[in-house]
């Protein structure tokens, strides 16, 4: 559980791009379905029409026809091929038979199939034309016979196709038109739905790292038991940081106050006890001791961080400041064992950061230089803010051992050449661990003129 | 007896010739490398100062200008569609059934009014009345005639003097004449009443409008019904001896047409020629250059329109019911 596998969480599509895509999907489906049902049904309105005006001029010639003296007389009026006229000007054909027999008019016209007794209807192709066909029969019946005559009228299609492009023309712009307008509210749709959740995001990103109050701003019904999950998760964490800060104070005072006490009686002890090998065995418990205290301390140190480094608290930091506190801090220390402290630091530094860490960080790099010191050196440290703000610490001690610099910073690794001082193995983790919360990076190196170096980068 | 046979078979040959035309002639632009054949119901003279205007303009092209009446170039264009490339005619309805019946080509870019045009392939560049036309010489002393009622009073007034010195188209033979006829008849029942009037002074009838105009200014016949008033007033040398008279009633009105043929193979230069014509035509300040009427604005009620219901009475029924009729009251 690190910071990286919070910040990469991993994104399946988008809420938004899904709404949008059903959204104008759909409506692109709607439109096209719309189009073709209102072009289809324009088609056969029109078609109906054509249908009408053909066959209203097949019963106008039907009715003229008159059988008189045993022969067929077809006194069609002027108006049977006259209300064919269209604004295409559209070719028309008719054929006239008596009896299957051809009376007049075009003898290769093709004659639909009349099924019914009402007029036949059929799109046939003439002279390489699609053209309307309607046909219709009627008996004549005379003094002695009787006699069938059957009229095909024809026309072909310009105007109608005219009128239908003109319709497909019309509904396409207004589908288009229907289309575009859909779009608009869906990108209105969109952005209302996906309001409330961008809000609530934003209220999570606001918070500071001690905030886990719940929230209690209203939110859309759908959005209810995620809210709750996460306040129910919120109040979970809240109570198991204060259990672990209670926890690490805890474990601190109960370590630490036992130790102190030992240590305390030893030393008196050690005043009191005059032979020599009492007081030597009583000096080893004294380091021992020592050694624990100290390493209780950066266990807990340690812990502190790992807790804290998941809970940045940042504010604005003055590192030389706050490296200047520290050195007067440990000047007593350092005068113990006659090193010298030398700051230098042309500018203030400011960064964001975690104050608590990066002192313990920084205390510990220095402590680290302390030990390894011989009398009379002298620990350079440097505060600058060139390319990045960062603190280097040198000694003049032996350095790291060259083929243990890259696992010094392990926990409780430590160099080959320490075993005689007092440390736990943490210091340079508890350093690492804290520029690393920070996105910083510890470097250890070797000085060229002999010393350990080490560069905490923010 | 050798001769006659000569003689005849010269008649023979002379008949084939020049039966087939009433007139030819070719007009040569300046360069002329390709032939316009046209066919026409129109008299050369009418048409010649179109054409030389249209070869200034064209000199790489020759015109071959063929007249003969409206029903024979019906007759003569159904036969043989590829040797003609324009058709020009009076006859509206056969013009119409020619292009109903997928002989003529479409011009999309010929830009004309929706009444005078069909399918962008047949194209009116006149409008021209049926007049009645009479001798003046016949009517001195009387009053002329205004309309079909008053001709029909005035031939009942004098039946021995028109007696035979009528004429009319004979509308079996004539195309145009078939078309002003049965126009007539659909508009008033006043045409049978004079049809049958002067059927029964003798009328003589006529293939063309020019031979009327010809037997009028002569003083053969003293009134013809149903001529051109183009033909008549184009010949300014007649004016003196006859009286073109639009009938106040109703003055039958028809369209001259032209369309190019579909398998024309000189549709560029077909087409040049149909614009250079609707130009002319189409202008209303009728150019001096033109003796054909111009194509006004605005047609009258009476003017016969493009439209398929002049296939009506070419229909071979109608047609028979309308001649037996008509021959009934003409020839008796």
């Amino acid at each position: 559980m690190t910071d990286t596998a919070f910040n990469t969480v991993q994104a399946s599509g988008s809420l938004r791009k899904r709404l949008m895509i059903t959204l104008i999907g759909g409506t692109a489906i709607l439109a096209l379905i719309l189009f073709f049902i209102v072009r289809g049904y324009a088609a056969q309105i029109a078609q109906n029409g054509q249908d009408s005006i053909l066959e209203a001029s097949v019963s106008s010639i039907l009715d003229a026809a008159i059988l008189r003296d045993g022969s067929v007389e077809i006194d069609f009026p002027y108006a049977s091929l006259s209300m064919l006229d269209t604004l295409e000007d559209d070719r028309v054909f008719y054929a006239i038979y008596q009896d299957d027999e051809l009376l007049s008019g075009y003898a290769t016209l093709p004659r639909p199939q009349s099924v019914t007794d009402r007029a036949a209807f059929e799109t046939l192709v003439f002279q390489e034309t699609p053209v309307r066909l309607a046909s219709a029969s009627r008996v004549l019946i005379g003094a002695s016979e009787r006699t069938e005559i059957s009229v095909v009228v024809g026309q072909t299609q310009d105007a109608l196709s005219g009128t239908l492009n003109s319709i497909s023309r019309n509904v396409a712009a207004f589908g288009a038109g229907f289309f575009a307008l859909v779009s608009l509210l869906s990108f209105w749709a969109t952005a209302t739905t996906i309001n409330p959740l961008q809000r609530l995001a934003n209220a999570v990103k606001r918070r500071g790292p001690q905030d886990l109050r719940p929230f209690d701003k209203a939110v859309p019904v759908e959005m209810v038991p995620l809210v709750s999950s996460l306040n129910t998760l919120m109040g979970r964490l809240d109570q198991s940081l204060t259990q672990s800060e209670d926890f690490i104070a805890e474990a601190a005072h109960r370590v630490r106050t036992p130790l102190a006490t030992v240590r305390s009686y030893a030393e008196t002890t050690l005043v009191r006890v005059t032979k020599s090998e009492n007081r030597a065995a009583l000096r080893s418990m004294i380091r021992a001791i020592d050694e624990s205290s100290r390493a209780a301390g950066q266990l807990l140190d340690h812990a502190m961080i790992t807790f804290r480094a998941d809970h940045l608290d940042r504010q604005k930091i003055e590192l030389v400041a706050l490296v200047q506190e520290l050195v007067t801090r440990l000047e007593p220390i350092a005068q113990m064992k006659d090193v010298e402290l030398q700051l230098t630091a042309p500018l203030p530094v400011e960064i964001s950061g975690d104050p608590i860490l990066i002192q313990n960080a920084v205390r510990n790099i220095i402590d680290n230089a302390l030990k390894y010191s011989p009398s009379d050196a002298v620990i350079i440290i440097t505060v600058d803010a060139q390319d990045r703000p960062k603190i280097q610490v040198c000694d003049q001690g032996p350095g790291f051992p060259p083929d243990e610099i890259a696992t010094l910073t392990n926990r409780f690794a430590r160099g080959n050449n320490a075993k005689d001082i007092v440390g736990s193995g943490l210091g340079l983790t508890i350093a690492k661990d804290v520029v690393a919360a920070h996105d910083g990076t510890l470097e250890i190196f070797n000085h060229d003129k002999g010393g350990a170096c080490a560069v905490l980068s923010f | 007896m050798r001769s006659f046979i000569v003689l005849g078979l010269m008649l023979i040959s002379f008949a084939a010739q020049a039966n087939d035309w009433e007139d030819r002639q070719t007009f040569s632009g300046a360069t002329p490398t390709k032939t316009l054949r046209i066919l026409s119901s129109t008299d050369t003279s009418l048409f010649k100062s179109i054409i030389e205007g249209f070869l200034v303009e064209n000199p790489d092209v020759s015109v071959e200008y063929l007249v003969t009446g409206t029903s024979d170039i019906d007759n003569i264009f159904r036969k043989s569609p590829n040797d003609f490339d324009l058709v020009i005619s009076s006859a509206m309805d056969l013009q119409l059934k020619l292009v109903n019946d997928g002989f003529a080509d479409k011009i999309d870019q010929i830009n004309h009014p929706q009444w005078a045009q069909w399918r962008h392939s047949l194209f009116a560049f006149t409008i021209e009345p049926a007049a009645i036309v009479i001798n003046k010489d016949a009517f001195a002393g009387y009053d002329i005639p205004q309309t079909r009622q008053d001709l029909i009073q005035a031939l009942r007034a004098r039946p021995d003097f028109f007696t035979n010195k009528l004429g009319t188209y004979d509308v079996r033979q004539s195309g145009l004449g078939f078309l002003f006829a049965t126009q007539d008849a659909r508009t008033s029942e006043t045409y049978w009443r004079l049809m049958e009037v002067m059927g029964a002074l003798d009328t003589r009838l006529y293939c063309c409008s020019g031979e009327m105009i010809d037997d009028l200014v002569s003083g053969k016949i003293a009134v013809a019904y149903n001529v051109l008033s183009s033909y008549a007033n184009a010949r300014k040398e007649i004016q003196d001896k006859i009286e073109v008279i639009l009938p106040a009633d109703f003055p039958t009105t028809m369209m001259r047409t032209i369309l190019m043929s579909k398998t024309s193979e000189n549709t560029v230069t077909g087409t040049e020629f149909i614009k250079h014509l609707l130009d002319i035509q189409s202008n209303s300040l009728a150019p001096a250059e033109s003796l054909l009427p111009a194509l006004v604005s605005a047609p009258s009620q009476q003017t016969i329109s493009l439209e398929p219901a002049l296939l009506t009475y070419l229909d071979a029924l109608k047609r028979r019911n309308f001649i037996t009729e008509w021959e009934r009251a003409v020839i008796q």
